[in-house]
């Protein structure tokens, strides 16, 4: 005998057009309404179908969606995967090129991310603009401030008061293709110099102003931080010579470096440990005339849409468990002592990602004024139009 | 009487609310807020602030060579996708097998299905070390560059826009009277001068809305620069995309985007007065 589908159904039509006036009228709660009826297990079933329910479900606090904002190659694909497969949260990933990129799009509002990854100097700034909320650690169980290393990590912190919290640090470099390119490169100077030369049409320069300014400051003798006008009108003559012999101005760099399309480009620690780790060839070195020293944060814009998931995802990458897997794929050295701990000895003896102390005292934490100097601005917008 | 002239009255006006408001809210209006903006300041932190300077378009000067490229791009563009377009079309509308016709003029649409951002990342790869390059080093040619070359975004431009092109000059040859091209070669006239003497004249409308068409979106081009010009071939669109996302300029990115806007509508005059006088006494049926 065969039954009729109704019979398998979890509740009759009529049963759900009663739950449901009672639930409109108040006699039951919301949490009864979606048990009885089925719709709460139906719900967070389909949640996981990113793309089904875009809004936020009934079902859970945590939503269906949330946003992060970020750089490219910079995470584990699988960590976000297993996020969503625990939490039902599908997470959008948008990459950017520059942080200014990124306050640009906040300044306008609307940006709809839960998440995003801002550098060290550029917090103290979306502080002052409101942008961003001080952070409820007590949602951050995984949290620790004391294993943290506050050389790297204390610009997360402005009055007292944590408004974000360490992802990594890293320093800016260079990234030469050794089998392409023969002539030294050890400094900036070298750099532009090689740039004009041997890797005439194969250099790429990042399409942000801190970094490209900031290196042709470095390499003519200047700070990585300069905003004197002087100063910055010899970069600019620098980077509008170099430019026609430029292959992009582009801050996603890692296709045309493995394509070798381009054979030498400015480059980010986790960057440099990713192309070297596939491709040998290809030296990560830092400037012995100067660069940058940074530490990436994770923030929650003060406009997020879903906070709740926010700060889930926050706390879950906060786990030395789950952080050390993203360490491990992404190449930039951590923070977090509890994390240093974990990783294998391959990665915490890899001289692109822990390079030694000596290496590192040239190098500059970029500073805040630079995120708003007009000059600077307006430098990287002639140069990139010239 | 008087009734009746006020009901259609009304009912134009029903029919015509939706495009007025639509136009008011998106268009007018934020042309409005960018003339405000472009007599701005920008704010220290970026964004706008309210002031009242000509600054902003006595700095234009210093996008020069944003506008030269695409004011030549644009244009060049346009004419290489009237070269490639102009001889699909008369084969659509005049050779093909009128049975196959159909399917021919869908495959030209069908690109369009997919996304150009994922076309144009396609070009990359083919223009890039892997692609064409790879190929030619295995003939004994070496080291060509095609990506990010001023080249590689023509290509691109001609690629992505040459659909917009061969329809309606598809449209204006097959609405050609065949009559007159009979007439044509019972007067004596070669194939070649009743193609220039009577096929080219009567397609020519097509051809000024394909150019215009093409131009215009070409004005405002970011993408395919960006993508096969490597951020180095710059077009306005760029500029004002980096005015507005990168150095949060506001006041400057609206002078300029003001002026793109007086430089289009120019532009438009002088195709659609070329046009008219070209086609004679014709109304062209452009946008």
């Amino acid at each position: 005998m065969t039954k009729w589908y109704r019979e398998n159904a979890p509740i009759t039509a009529v049963k759900l057009a009663d739950e449901l006036m009672r639930l409109k009228r108040g006699s039951v709660t919301r949490r009864h309404f979606l048990g009885v009826t089925g719709l709460g297990l139906a719900t967070a079933v389909l949640a996981r179908q990113p793309g089904l329910f875009n809004s936020t479900a009934f079902a859970g606090d945590l939503g269906s969606q949330m946003s992060i904002a970020t750089w490219p190659n910079y995470h584990d694909p699988a960590t976000f995967e297993a996020f969503t497969a625990a939490t039902g949260v599908a997470v959008e990933v948008n990459v950017f090129g520059s942080n200014e990129e990124m306050l640009a799009k906040l300044q306008a509002g609307g940006t709809g991310w839960d998440l995003f990854v801002p550098t060290n100097y550029t917090i103290s700034t979306y502080v002052k603009l409101g942008l961003i909320d001080e952070l409820d650690l007590s949602q951050l169980s995984n949290y620790d401030p004391s294993t943290q290393n506050a050389r790297f990590t204390h610009e997360g912190m402005v009055d007292g008061k944590t408004y974000a919290v360490p992802k990594n640090w890293g320093t800016t470099g260079i990234a030469v293709n050794s089998s392409k390119i023969k002539a030294p490169v050890s400094s900036w100077k070298d750099f532009f110099e090689v740039a004009m030369t041997e890797a005439d049409g194969r250099t790429m320069v990042h399409d942000y102003q801190l970094t490209t300014i900031g290196n042709a400051l470095v390499s003519l003798g200047y700070s990585f931080n300069s905003i004197k006008p002087d100063e910055l009108a010899k970069a600019e003559e620098l980077l509008l010579r170099v430019k026609p012999h430029l292959y992009a101005i582009n801050s996603d760099y890692q296709p045309a470096m493995r394509a070798t399309d381009a054979w030498m480009t400015m480059c980010w620690t986790n960057d440099g440990a990713q192309l070297n780790r596939d491709m040998p060839e290809i030296a990560y070195v830092l400037g012995k005339d100067g660069g940058e020293i940074w530490t990436d944060f994770y923030a929650i814009p003060k406009s997020a849409a879903n906070k709740p998931a926010g700060y889930a995802l926050l706390n879950y990458l906060m786990a030395p468990q789950n952080a050390v897997k993203e360490h491990i794929a992404n190449g930039a050295p951590t923070t977090d002592s509890r994390v240093l701990k974990l990783l294998p000895e391959e990665v915490t003896s890899n001289k692109i990602v822990y390079p030694d102390e000596a290496s590192l005292r040239p190098l500059e934490f970029g500073a805040a004024v630079t995120l708003t100097d007009p000059g600077r601005a307006e430098l990287m917008a002639r140069f990139k139009a010239a | 009487m008087r009734a009746m002239n006020r009901k259609r009255n009304l009912a134009t006006a029903a029919l015509v609310a939706p495009a007025a408001a639509w136009l008011a809210v998106f268009l007018v209006l934020p042309f409005i807020a960018m003339l405000v903006f472009a007599f701005g300041e920008r704010a220290p932190e970026g964004g706008y602030q309210p002031a009242f300077t000509f600054a902003q378009f006595a700095n234009l000067p210093t996008r020069a060579t944003a506008f030269w490229n695409t004011l030549m791009l644009a244009p060049a563009g346009a004419l290489l996708c009237l070269l490639v377009a102009y001889p699909t079309a008369y084969y659509l509308a005049v050779k093909a097998n009128p049975r196959y016709r159909l399917i021919l003029v869908s495959l030209v649409v069908v690109p369009f299905w997919t996304s150009l951002l994922v076309r144009t990342y396609a070009w990359m790869y083919i223009l890039g070390s892997r692609g064409i390059p790879n190929l030619l080093s295995m003939i004994g040619i070496e080291d060509v560059r095609l990506l990010n070359t001023p080249g590689a975004v023509l290509l691109g431009i001609v690629y992505g826009y040459l659909p917009l092109m061969i329809m309606p000059i598809y449209v204006s040859l097959e609405r050609l009277d065949r009559r007159l091209l009979e007439a044509s070669a019972d007067l004596g006239a070669k194939p070649v001068s009743t193609f220039f003497g009577v096929t080219l004249p009567l397609s020519l409308p097509g051809v000024m809305t394909g150019v215009a068409l093409v131009t215009i979106l070409l004005l405002g081009e970011y993408l395919i620069p960006q993508l096969l010009g490597g951020g180095k071939v710059f077009f306005i669109g760029n500029a004002l995309v980096d005015l507005f996302l990168q150095s949060r300029n506001w006041p400057f990115g609206s002078a300029i985007a003001v002026t793109l806007v007086a430089v289009v509508v120019v532009v438009l005059m002088l195709a659609m007065r070329i046009a008219w006088k070209i086609a004679g006494t014709r109304q062209v049926d452009l946008v």
